[in-house]
């Protein structure tokens, strides 16, 4: 427990920062989830399986071979990779729809395979796990998240994955190899997930199969979508609306769920391309700032 | 296994694999025009099936009950198009998947509150006996759902081969603008699709509700999945391939549990879908979507 979390305690409900804690796990997957299908335009519809592939992995080496919580998590994000990997290649000759049916079987799968295997306690679930998250923790790993995505979608990597996402047809023909790119999308993407797994396991200190079913990668899904495909700052306001949305409508305490769906309609009705789909804040923050300086240079006109 | 067990589950394997395909049927028809995976599909056939077992409850016999909740879930589906996915026609490919995905979670809340969680049980409607044929035994409940759903199909068929309506349902999935500059109303289609849809998604949630003798709010979720599984293995947009490929996953999972795989009862599906995805990536009955430069 970080003395921070022991601060914060004294002033705000610690109901409130385990929401916190969440908004920020589910941050981090929702950044994975971004590269994968916002940047490189690959649908997934089984982000949650790689979540819980880094879950499991982080908390199984933690029970068994008691190494430092860091090198547990940084474990289980490689082991989601690989499972990034693994699914990666095979799907990569399905388009579209179809290699987000085949991360869709991928993902439930995995869940009935945790399901029964001894070492994952099976459904009964995965206990006594140590408590090792803390909001510093997963907040200082955000911003890490943010600024690696950043440097990477401006990285030369970053800029094939976006030529792949525009037309894959046209990419290879400039010399783009889709298959690795992709592959390398999907792999870093999970690597992200499972890091985010591997807090949750360290945060709830139980794992449960149906944690990680198809509605957490849907859910997933709406965070990138409604945000805004393919921007960092338009997957951040997704994930927070999204994930707080029910904490507010708690006042409507049993309709609550049927709003939020309401809620996912609507915002798509009114913004089909996402919250800030298509607008490129760093534009619009730099735009204000100049008009706003050539307003003092020149008063007159 | 020997001969009589397996014959015997063959038999009921094709009765859970053609309410799978009633289901499948409605996804891949919307699939094969709008290329939308409708999400909220599972959520119809669950409200078919609660529809059917109120009008049980009040005493109607299952044929009326079958009938009224086709009626039911003609006007949800057509709503839910008219409302949550034709503002979005035009946008995005996923804009209309997310939106049906809220409509999923809004139905299944909705019945959640208005029923609560627990299975419900349907009460008996048809005398159940069990007939003995050669090695096998089959009970009247599988011979109302066999057919049932073969009536249905072959309805189906027709209305989509010999009507001016199926007429323009295949133009529409050929090429949604082509159809439209050739004066086919496409929003009267889409609209008529997604009501063929409900409508055997209907009968569906009232045969299951019978044969398992259980209705619940979640109830589509699960089999909704399998059934669009089912429309994918078949050939996502292949009326054919959405029947095929549900009897093929119903009997496969029939099968995969009597030999002794029943924990991994909901993994069945979806293994075989991505088997047959790796080795025909259009499904066994589709056509080889075409990349164009």
């Amino acid at each position: 427990m970080s003395m921070l979390d022991d601060f914060l305690r004294q002033f705000i409900n610690p109901y409130y920062i385990q929401v916190l804690m969440l908004l920020g796990i589910y941050l981090i997957a929702a950044l994975g989830l971004h590269l994968i299908t916002g940047v490189t335009g690959q649908l997934s519809f089984g982000h949650a399986a790689f979540m819980s592939v880094g879950a499991y992995g982080a908390a199984l080496i933690n029970l068994h071979l008691d190494l430092p919580f860091l090198i547990c998590l940084l474990a289980g994000g490689l082991l989601a990779a690989l499972a990034g990997v693994f699914v990666g290649f095979p799907s990569m000759r399905l388009a579209g729809d179809y290699l987000g049916i085949a991360t869709l079987g991928f993902g439930e799968i995995l869940r009935v395979v945790f399901m029964n295997l001894e070492i994952t306690g099976g459904a009964r679930g995965l206990a006594g796990i140590p408590r090792e998250t803390s909001l510093l923790t997963i907040y200082v790993l955000v911003i890490l998240t943010i600024f690696a995505l950043h440097r990477l979608q401006n990285s030369r990597f970053g800029r094939a994955l976006v030529a792949i996402r525009e037309d894959e047809i046209a990419a290879e023909c400039m010399g783009i190899k889709s298959l690795w790119y992709k592959v390398g999308a999907f792999a870093i993407g999970s690597f992200f997930a499972g890091i985010a797994g591997g807090l949750y396991a360290h945060l709830l200190q139980y794992l449960n199969p149906g944690d990680f079913g198809f509605a957490r990668s849907f859910e997933l899904l709406c965070f990138v979508v409604l945000g805004g495909l393919g921007s960092i700052p338009g997957t951040v306001l997704g994930t927070t609306i999204l994930t707080l949305a029910p904490e507010v409508l708690r006042f409507s305490s049993e309709y609550r769920m049927m709003m939020y769906g309401l809620l996912m309609v609507i915002m798509m009705i009114f913004r089909p391309r996402g919250l800030l789909g298509g607008v490129d804040l760093m534009r619009l923050v730099k735009r204000v700032l100049g008009s706003r300086r050539r307003g003092t240079a020149t008063p007159a006109g | 296994m020997d001969l009589q067990t397996l014959l015997q589950q063959m038999i009921n394997g094709i009765t859970l694999g053609s309410t799978y395909a009633l289901i499948a049927l409605g996804y891949t028809m919307v699939y094969g025009i709008i290329k939308l995976i409708n999400f909220a599909h599972g959520d119809v056939y669950m409200i078919g099936a609660f529809v059917g077992l109120a009008m049980v409850v009040m005493g109607a016999n299952i044929w009326l009950a079958i009938f009224v909740a086709m009626i039911a879930c003609l006007c949800v589906a057509v709503t839910i198009e008219r409302v949550a996915y034709r503002p979005l026609r035009g946008s995005i490919r996923l804009a209309p998947l997310i939106s049906s995905i809220g409509v999923s979670i809004f139905l299944q809340t909705l019945m959640t509150l208005m029923k609560g969680p627990q299975p419900v049980g349907f009460p008996k409607v048809i005398t159940n006996t069990i007939y003995t044929v050669g090695l096998v035994k089959i009970s009247t409940v599988q011979i109302v759902i066999l057919v049932v759903a073969a009536v249905l199909m072959i309805g189906l068929q027709l209305i989509i081969k010999r009507t001016k309506m199926g007429k323009a349902m295949r133009a529409t999935s050929e090429d949604l603008h082509t159809a439209s500059l050739m004066g086919i109303n496409v929003n009267a289609v889409i609209s008529f699709t997604f009501a063929l849809g409900a409508v055997l998604a209907a009968a569906g949630g009232v045969l299951v509700g019978m044969y398992f003798n259980s209705v619940f709010p979640l109830m589509g979720v699960m089999a909704g999945l399998k059934a669009f599984c089912a429309a994918v293995v078949g050939g996502i947009g292949s009326v054919p391939g959405a029947v095929l490929g549900g009897l093929f996953l119903g009997v496969a999972e029939v099968l995969g549990v009597a030999m002794g795989l029943g924990s991994y009862r909901d993994a069945i599906a979806f293994g075989l879908l991505i088997l047959v995805l790796l080795f025909r990536p259009s499904g066994l009955l589709g056509q080889p979507e075409q990349r164009k430069v």
